[in-house]
């Protein structure tokens, strides 16, 4: 197999996990306008539950389960402390950050500084032949999820009610209310869907990725280029996204290894310079 | 010109701070030492939260940023730390002004957004360009210069320089230039259709403000003698926002203040635990919940509230 094809499905298989964190958090910057700075924490948290339930149970499809609950949970928790500060933006996002500070503080208490990797199923390991090309099974697996995920979140918007409700939320939040439809709840529900995929998303790249003390900040600043490239609210938006950002930092790995984090830099500073709203994304 | 605000009051703080080597023991004198760098800092970023109602969190970049210049230049390098000072200085203007180009077409949450994103790939690029960086590891050295390394002479030496920043800076917030950027913080598009040129104001006032994030980050590197990741992480950018947040947003020399809070409850709290994150994070969380308007404001509310029952 080509070294070049090879780098190809590996940042289709990164965007996919891309995907999986930025779609969470752009769901809800668009709906509720609020800026989840402890989405990278809520990614790290669902891999330690992850790892730690498939250890014990043996089953990597309950670590899935479990740390896609267990984020979701704790996104309730986050969300009524949210409700202190409604309405006020710059005091919400900071609260988000604040807490991002706490949960990962707290997983370094519990886990240490060491590396983790979430274990997997034989199914899911080794190489998958095909096309006389070998490929781990895992990312390939990641990749399907991704897409899969995809599929419902845009079947989810555009042919369910609540996905009316939502896109109808995030155009005008007051007047749905007016209508008589409780948009508290449908909140509350998209809040808890974007952390359950933050937590869907912290289990496979547990096994991606490893875990390790900074890798929520790591993910926090992959999925804010997501959102800045592809725009706030929007799921194509963060689809693209994610395949550029997955992309250029895995050429830029190759290329140039010790700056690969500063590539994603280059086409941010172009697309704000011409299009601040992202690429996707509409003016306030 | 008045060079700084209530005169009386002004004296009786420097004269105090002149007193602190002499008062405190030497420990004490170098937590002031730090407090005087972060108020530094704490100053810059109320700079642009406070004045040009745009809320950074970069600064930590802009003012590690500097620290890895001197480290570098100094320890890696062997340069004269003098020359090291001047290039941490443009390192941090260089900083300054990429993010205040893409930045500043921005406002409210996204210009918090972005400047979290420029700021954390400093952050990445630190840690992961070893060659430079050190990595993880940092950078470890004595970089201050012959001349300041006895503690008392080097806190005097921090004591003029801030002292000086702090008087330039609160020049510069009540000059012509300083007004206009409350005016955009106000009515951007106002502004705009009064003639000025917004983005030049912003960009302008940017660059100040990271210039004294840049001196503070100097300050640091002699005090510290030692940089790594930490140093330009998030964590740096959140905690002069909370300095400028608890001190009073807008109130510049309530920075000073929070430095003061800060610093010394990290100091508390380190001596009790590890977990300074931790308290940094409630710290936080609690502030912005109950009293957004910063402690300094708050405690005077309530004593107001007392006032009038």
């Amino acid at each position: 197999m080509s070294l070049t094809l090879f780098q190809i499905f590996n940042s289709l298989t990164f965007a996919a996990l891309l995907f999986l964190v930025a779609s969470g958090f752009t769901l809800i910057f668009g709906l509720m306008r609020i800026v989840n700075l402890a989405h990278g924490a809520m990614y790290l948290v669902g891999g330690y539950i992850a790892y730690v339930v498939t250890t014990y149970s043996g089953s990597f499809l309950f670590g899935i389960v479990a740390a896609a609950l267990g984020v979701a949970l704790l996104g309730l928790v986050e969300q009524s402390l949210l409700r202190f500060v409604k309405g006020a933006e710059l005091r919400q996002v900071l609260l988000t950050l604040g807490l991002s500070l706490m949960l990962n503080d707290a997983v370094l208490v519990l886990f240490g500084g060491d590396t983790f990797s979430v274990p997997l199923p034989d199914v899911l390991r080794g190489p998958f032949e095909f096309f006389g090309m070998s490929y781990p099974r895992f990312r390939l697996f990641v990749l399907g999820v991704g897409i899969l995920v995809y599929i419902f979140l845009v079947i989810l918007m555009t042919r369910t009610r609540l996905g009316a409700l939502i896109r109808a939320g995030v155009d005008d939040a007051e007047t749905v209310e007016a209508m008589g439809i409780n948009i508290r709840k449908v909140f509350v529900i998209t809040f808890m869907l974007g952390m359950a995929l933050a937590g869907l998303a912290g289990a496979l790249g547990g096994a991606f990725l490893s875990l390790y003390p900074t890798a929520d900040a790591e993910i926090l600043v992959f999925s804010l280029a997501v959102v800045i490239i592809g725009g706030r609210g929007s799921l194509p938006g963060a689809a693209v996204g994610s395949l550029t950002v997955a992309f250029l930092s895995t050429f830029g790995q190759v290329w140039f290894p010790e700056l690969a984090y500063f590539v994603i830099f280059g086409p941010m500073a172009l697309l704000l310079a011409f299009r601040p709203n992202g690429l996707f994304g509409r003016a306030n | 010109m008045k060079l700084f605000p209530k005169p009386l009051w002004t004296v009786i703080v420097i004269l105090l701070l002149v007193a602190v080597p002499v008062l405190l023991s030497s420990y004490y004198t170098s937590l002031v030492t730090l407090t005087l760098i972060y108020a530094l800092l704490a100053m810059s970023i109320d700079i642009l939260a406070g004045f040009a109602g745009r809320t950074p969190l970069c600064h930590g970049a802009i003012f590690g940023g500097a620290t890895y210049a001197v480290m570098f230049y100094v320890t890696t390098a062997g340069g004269n730390p003098w020359l090291g000072v001047a290039l941490g200085i443009a390192t941090a203007l260089a900083l300054s002004l990429v993010f205040a180009l893409l930045a500043v077409r921005t406002s409210g949450v996204y210009f918090l957004l972005l400047t979290l994103a420029l700021g954390m790939i400093v952050w990445g690029v630190c840690q992961r360009w070893t060659s430079i960086t050190g990595g993880e590891n940092g950078l470890r050295g004595n970089v201050r210069p012959e001349a300041l390394a006895d503690p008392v002479r080097f806190y005097f030496f921090v004591l003029v320089i801030s002292l000086t920043a702090a008087m330039l800076m609160w020049r510069f917030v009540r000059s012509p230039m300083g007004l206009a950027l409350k005016g955009i913080r106000e009515s951007e598009t106002r502004m705009r259709s009064l003639g000025y040129n917004t983005t030049q104001h912003l960009i302008l006032g940017f660059l100040f403000s990271g210039l004294m994030a840049g001196v503070s980050g100097v300050l640091y590197a002699f005090f510290n003698s030692f940089v790594s990741p930490s140093t330009v992480a998030l964590a740096q950018s959140v905690k002069g926002l909370l300095m400028v947040i608890v001190g009073g947003v807008g109130t510049l020399f309530g920075g000073v203040v929070g430095a003061a809070v800060i610093v010394l409850l990290e100091n508390v709290a380190s001596s009790f635990t590890e977990r300074w994150s931790m308290v940094l994070g409630a710290l936080f969380v609690l502030t912005m919940i109950f009293a957004p308007e910063g402690i300094v404001g708050k405690a005077r509310a309530l004593l107001q509230k007392r006032g009038t029952d």
